[in-house]
């Protein structure tokens, strides 16, 4: 008797739990299965082959939160931001064709920089598939080279599972996008939904390999006999959870660290061990004493030819340990002595506890040395002009100022990202947003949108110049219907800096289709009942910002900055990282 | 400012010293699961790169439900490496190996269409079948078809000695490879079903035989 009560409340629970043991339609399927996985938000544009899911959507509307953005370009990049803030898995809808296909720079640019993501495309009926039906395209095929992986689901049974290796695969490993192409009849499909349960084993993939001590010794020694050791961290770093042990790691071993593009932020920009920038446009003495040291520590960082310069001549002298989750990267650029495959989050505190504590005194000067140079030949004057127009690095300087290191900055793609990149202050993991990889111009503003949403509590400041505002300015649109409380700061020097200083100093001065008219960004801000400022006067500068901050609410302010200013140091192209130039 | 020029990027441009010798021709064995678009996602890799592939056989392995890629191309060792590295991240794909030639034992069948009259008048079929190890699949009045397998030049040499009798069909198919030092999949595959893998799937053997046989 007892125990068919039990029974009897059991079924109850199970039956209550959700819609769980119903035939249900594969849309509703796919909304439970996102909420079972924690998705809060999603950001998306609706069309004709994914109305069944949006029509499901509208029941679910207390549960998700869904940002309608202006175009799925848009959605991809406020996706990428919100999960390079929150952590979390980011997730787009967009609608069959040309839904589909204006995702392909979003998830180029999510694989290239590691981005977890998971984007949902509608797909025309399954018996349509081939008949170039309106709005169908090869989905799947377009976006096989920019995904981690990709499926298409023509059957709603197949949902509950295909779901759950996606989202597993997205935030798994070296994380990465994923996309799921629904066809329409999927969408409205009964079927038996038996529950979601989330995946946590595929036998074909092994995101993390079992870390082998050996290796670690390995390093360990090389560490403890260098006298010039050297660490270089990346975004594996955040992404792997690990500052907590990196941060352990530098400060036991006392070996000055610098960080790549991506990295930044992984340790405070303050911590007397951070050296700086690497590549092309980073720090003085990390690029050049990359020449100099003996053992050179690579953490979670993939060797970009932007950090490298030219291969033949980087850190040949020195012997490497390459720390990665990707075994692909282990070998591709830079050959390691000693490869550490495994997730750093595993292998930084085993290295730890197997190395010496040591400093390294006279090491560390010879950076601040460099430093010490490239103030007085660059940064000085860079962030502290006092005649002419403004520059960058002084707007920077001044927002850092108020903000203290406390802000999340995000930043496009060019000068103002070099400028943004190397001054901004970073206390915090997860501030530093940008699209490193792909260099995709027009990604910060629906990046920042995101990245708000992932970080609610935050103060989220995009960097734009004015050529990249105008790829994606349409998002205007969203930031005004959602009232998405960031700081929007337009770097205009009229130009697009980037191109232009190469064609300064490579192509003499031939300004080929740089220079750049742009609308009246205030007004334009206006229209869409966002509050807007432009100066292009020193002195109203901290004033500004200082409104632009305590406004609440999205703000836009343009900053006129000097038209023809260079951003160094620099690696030219074709050059070693130890023939940076200064000037 | 630039100092980029032609001589410069020669140097840039990786030689086959740097890339471990000469080309060869190698053999990519790859393990995977049976799944619709595998076949692209394996097959851009190369082609992302401009690198031809010279044959590509799948087929159903000793394992059921893992599948088996023969690729066959002509690189540097140290390409292939990367590029079998880049095939093995893929989630679908279990486990990949290389090998030259030698370690492998490889075939490739041909069949040649001839035409009949032509054949019975001007030249002894039995010789021809006895010399290269041909044999007739189809006699018809109007043609006949011959088979053979083998290595490479066996079934080229066939095409040269038919060719002046009008030769009017020619095909051969993929290659496909037995790799000498191998005890097959079977007992990694159940390494591969459990969640908490073994060593010798999960590890990348090849940090240890890094010269010996690929292998992750």
């Amino acid at each position: 008797m007892e125990t068919q009560t039990i029974a009897k409340e059991e079924i109850g629970e199970i039956a209550e739990k959700s819609v769980k043991s119903q035939e249900v339609s594969g849309s509703v399927a796919l909304l439970e299965a996102l909420i079972t996985e924690g998705v809060e938000t999603i950001f998306g544009y609706p069309g004709g082959a994914i109305m069944p899911i949006y029509d499901a959507l509208y029941d679910y509307n207390d549960k998700i939160e869904h940002i309608l953005v202006r175009h799925e370009q848009g959605g991809i990049h406020a996706a990428q931001g919100y999960a390079r803030t929150s952590g979390k898995v980011g997730v787009v809808f967009a609608t069959s064709g040309p839904g589909a296909t204006n995702l392909v720079t979003g998830l180029a640019d999510a694989q290239i920089d590691s981005t977890p993501l998971v984007c949902i495309t509608g797909q025309v009926f399954a018996h349509l598939l081939g008949t170039d039906a309106f709005q169908e395209t090869d989905v799947i095929n377009i976006t096989t080279p920019v995904t981690k992986w990709n499926y298409q689901v023509t059957d709603a049974n197949e949902l509950p599972e295909v779901l759950a290796k996606a989202f597993y695969i997205a935030r798994s490993g070296r994380p990465g996008p994923v996309l799921i192409d629904i066809t329409k009849n999927a969408q409205i499909q009964k079927f038996q939904f038996k529950g979601y349960t989330s995946c946590n084993h595929i036998r074909s993939y092994r995101p993390k390999p079992i870390v082998r001590p050996q290796y670690i010794q390995q390093a360990a020694e090389l560490i403890n006999s260098a006298k010039k050791p050297f660490i270089l961290f990346g975004q594996g770093v955040i992404l792997g959870g690990a500052e907590k042990e990196f941060q352990a790691f530098v400060e036991k071993s006392g070996i000055p660290a610098a960080w790549t593009v991506l990295g930044a932020g992984a340790i405070p920009t303050d911590h007397p061990l951070n050296v700086g920038m690497l590549g092309m446009h980073g720090n003085y003495g990390p690029n050049v004493l990359t020449n100099s040291c003996d053992v050179l520590i690579a953490i979670g960082m993939r060797f970009d030819d932007r950090v490298t310069g030219r291969l033949d001549k980087y850190a040949k002298q020195a012997k490497v340990i390459h720390l990665d989750i990707d075994p692909a990267e282990i070998d591709k650029n830079v050959k390691s002595t000693v490869p550490v495959w495994g997730d750093c989050k595993e292998t930084l505190p085993l290295l730890t506890a197997a190395i010496t504590q040591k400093t390294h005194p006279e090491w560390l000067q010879q950076f601040h040395d460099h430093t010490k140079q490239e103030i007085d030949l660059v940064i000085h004057d860079e962030l502290n002009p006092t005649e002419g127009e403004m520059t960058m690095g002084e707007v920077i300087k001044q927002l850092n100022e108020i903000t203290k290191g406390e802000a999340i900055i995000v930043t496009d793609v060019g000068q103002h990202q070099m400028v943004a990149c190397r001054y901004a202050k970073f206390n915090h993991t997860r501030s530093n947003v940008t699209s490193g990889g792909l260099g995709t111009m027009g990604f910060a503003l629906p990046a920042a949108m995101g990245a708000k949403y992932g970080a609610k509590d935050k103060t989220v400041v995009a960097i734009i110049g004015d050529g990249g505002f105008q790829m994606t300015l349409q998002e205007m649109g969203t930031i005004m219907q959602d009232q998405i409380d960031i700081k929007i700061i337009i770097l205009n020097n009229r130009f697009l800096g980037m191109v232009r200083q190469w064609q300064e100093l490579f192509n003499e001065k031939r300004y080929s289709f740089v220079n750049m008219q742009s609308p009246d960004f205030v007004k334009l801000a206006e229209a869409y009942g966002i509050r807007g400022k432009s100066i292009s006067d020193r002195e109203a500068l901290p004033e500004t910002l200082q409104e632009m901050l305590s406004h609440k609410g999205p703000y836009l302010l343009e900053v006129m900055v000097k038209q023809e200013n260079n951003v160094f140091p620099m690696v030219p192209q074709g050059c070693s990282v130890a023939e940076i130039r200064l000037k | 400012m630039s100092n980029f020029n032609k001589t410069e990027l020669k140097k840039v441009l990786p030689t086959g010293e740097d890339l471990g010798g000469a080309k060869q021709e190698f053999n990519i064995t790859v393990y995977t699961e049976n799944q619709i678009g595998l076949l692209n996602r394996i097959a851009i890799i190369f082609t992302r790169r401009k690198i031809n592939i010279d044959s590509l056989n799948t087929s159903p392995s000793e394992v059921e439900s893992i599948h088996r890629f023969n690729i066959v191309i002509t690189e540097y060792e140290e390409v292939v490496r990367k590029l079998c590295r880049q095939i093995e991240k893929q989630v679908e794909v279990l486990k990949v190996y290389y090998h030259t030639n030698e370690d492998v034992i490889w075939q490739e069948l041909a069949l040649y269409k001839v035409s009949t009259d032509v054949i019975a008048e001007k030249v002894s079929v039995e010789r021809l079948l006895r010399e290269n190890g041909a044999r007739a699949v189809v006699i018809r009045k109007d043609y006949t078809v011959f088979e053979t397998t083998g290595h490479r030049e066996e079934t080229d040499n066939l095409i040269s000695i038919l060719q002046p009798y009008g030769l009017i069909e020619f095909v051969r198919s993929a290659r496909v490879a037995i790799i000498k030092d191998s005890d097959g999949f079977n007992s990694k595959i159940r390494e591969f079903e459990r969640l908490e893998p073994g060593e010798d799937v999960i590890e990348n053997e090849f940090l240890n035989d890094g010269d010996k046989v690929f292998t992750m």
